[in-house]
């Protein structure tokens, strides 16, 4: 579980983030979806660690995560796994290595141990066979696909993922949102998804928060924020003619 | 600001050498750095210090025209100069334009791509693991460099006063033998030392706090070329002066 209490942020004379608070449970995937501009990236690199809260606090189970230096957060840290908006893959590493990464760094497993575990790993996201491409050989949704094996090579506790559907096609952002479940339910692992694509909300947002200029307005299941009466939330979800759509199909 | 930029870099190096997570992989990471940074920069090298070595050989022979003078002094010159001041720091300015914008535009682009981040979400010290193999192997290689150019540099000068008639071989074996200081090689030594720093950590902070997109990393690269030449010449100096 992660609980976020009271999470400040500001850059400059710019307040990102005003005084955010939740929780968000192991097993379920959490999402916080916002316009553009409305902290919902800052947010997350807060509770991973890459930015510091100007004021609050960030719990991993009952550790304060915010108040710890680079040395006490590294067992926490190994425990995360993240998938960036541009997958953030290691250019000059084949998908293999980047996958044994972490391994190679913190365990002391063979190196027949840490092939199996990439080719697992790969079999997973449905790319074996590609160890030896480089990033700049794979697709956008492969370079997801690779990110999140990446994710995974640790069994990770806490999984976080900043606009995972982002420049894919419709198709294979629906494959990347089932993997997400998928893995959140094997691993049984806190899921943080920020995202602005309100077909992977429908999908698998079990927990959704809405954040407008730095507060969070609203939050509930996907299912109760289609009856919900808050204008931002609803300016933001029927924003598109498709849900419009839907939304009278459903009056 | 210029404290500002200081005090960050400090800070960096600060945790560059911090402890490493695991010695095996930053050992394979400074070989891999030791190739790129100094064997990758050898052939350059050894152009530019055998046309320094040879225009400098010609140049000392136009000056010193006087019949009270022995010609061997050319080739001690050329010797001192290249030991003590060319070799060094020509090799260092020229592989502050090429590693150095090197190490600052990859470190960029890594920041702009989110690897950074991706690093320190996985536990792991990025500024150690980016960093600390570049500073290592330039401080092993550049004495390296240092060494082949000041050879190649005096072969120049040899090749070019033989060749234009402007010192014979003889003379100029004679003078490059004569009244050697051994110390003259500590000296260059040292600036060496302090030039593999500077080449190697100097960009790598710039690229390390680059914020925006690619114009930003190539702004950063520039930035690490000129405050890199600047922070040699201003070195140079002070070891100059406490040295000599």
């Amino acid at each position: 579980m992660i609980e976020i209490q009271n999470i400040h942020k500001a850059f400059g004379d710019n307040q990102v983030l005003k005084g955010i608070d939740a929780v968000y449970e192991r097993g379920k995937v959490s999402m916080i979806i916002g316009g553009s501009g409305s902290g919902k990236s800052t947010l997350l690199k807060c509770i991973v660690g890459l930015h510091e809260p100007d004021q609050g606090k960030v719990l991993f189970g009952k550790q304060e995560f915010t108040r710890m230096d680079f040395e006490q957060k590294v067992p926490i840290r190994k425990e995360i796994g993240m998938l960036f908006q541009a997958s953030a893959l290691f250019d000059s590493m084949t998908v293999e290595q980047n996958i044994v990464f972490t391994l190679d760094m913190f365990t002391e497993m063979s190196l027949a141990e840490k092939v199996d575990r990439a080719n697992f790993c790969l079999e997973r996201v449905n790319l074996v066979g590609k160890n030896n491409l480089f990033p700049a050989e794979l697709s956008g949704g492969m370079k997801k696909r690779v990110g999140i094996a990446r994710a995974i090579s640790m069994s990770p506790k806490y999984l976080f993922c900043d606009e995972p559907n982002s420049g894919l096609d419709p198709a294979t952002s629906i494959l990347i949102d089932e993997l997400i479940q998928d893995l959140t339910e094997e691993y049984q692992s806190t899921t943080i998804v920020v995202t602005h694509d309100m077909n992977s909300v429908m999908g698998i947002g079990e927990y959704v928060m809405f954040l407008h200029q730095g507060q969070k307005f609203w939050e509930g299941s996907n299912k109760d924020m289609l009856k919900s009466d808050v204008k931002e939330l609803n300016d933001f979800v029927f924003a598109s003619p498709l849900m419009k759509a839907a939304r009278e199909t459903m009056k | 600001m210029i404290f500002y930029h200081f005090g960050e870099y400090l800070l960096l190096l600060k945790k560059v050498f911090k402890k490493p997570e695991k010695w095996k992989i930053y050992r394979k990471e400074i070989l891999h750095e030791m190739n790129e940074i100094g064997v990758g920069s050898i052939g350059l090298i050894i152009i530019i210090s055998t046309f320094i070595g040879a225009v400098m050989t010609m140049q000392i022979a136009f000056q010193l025209v006087s019949d009270l003078i022995p010609n061997s002094i050319i080739g001690q010159i050329n010797r001192d100069s290249n030991i003590l001041e060319l070799g060094p720091t020509i090799s260092a300015l020229v592989l502050m334009g090429k590693v150095g914008s090197s190490i600052s535009s990859q470190i960029g682009s890594m920041r702009v791509t989110e690897q950074i981040d991706a690093l320190e979400i996985m536990g792991i010290n990025a500024a150690g693991y980016l960093i600390l193999p570049k500073v290592v192997a330039g401080v092993i290689m550049m004495p390296v460099v240092v060494v082949i150019s000041i050879f190649c540099a005096l072969v120049g000068g040899l090749l070019g006063g033989s060749l234009t008639g402007a010192v014979s071989a003889g003379d100029y074996i004679i003078g490059i033998r004569e009244s050697f200081q051994g110390f003259t090689m500590v000296v260059a030594m040292v600036k060496a030392f302090i030039y593999g720093f500077i080449i190697t950590s100097v960009p790598a902070h710039k690229g390390f706090h680059v914020r925006g997109g690619a114009l930003e990393v190539g702004q950063a690269g520039t930035r690490a070329v000129v405050v890199g030449c600047i922070s040699i010449l201003a070195s140079d100096y002070i070891i100059t002066a406490l040295l000599l």
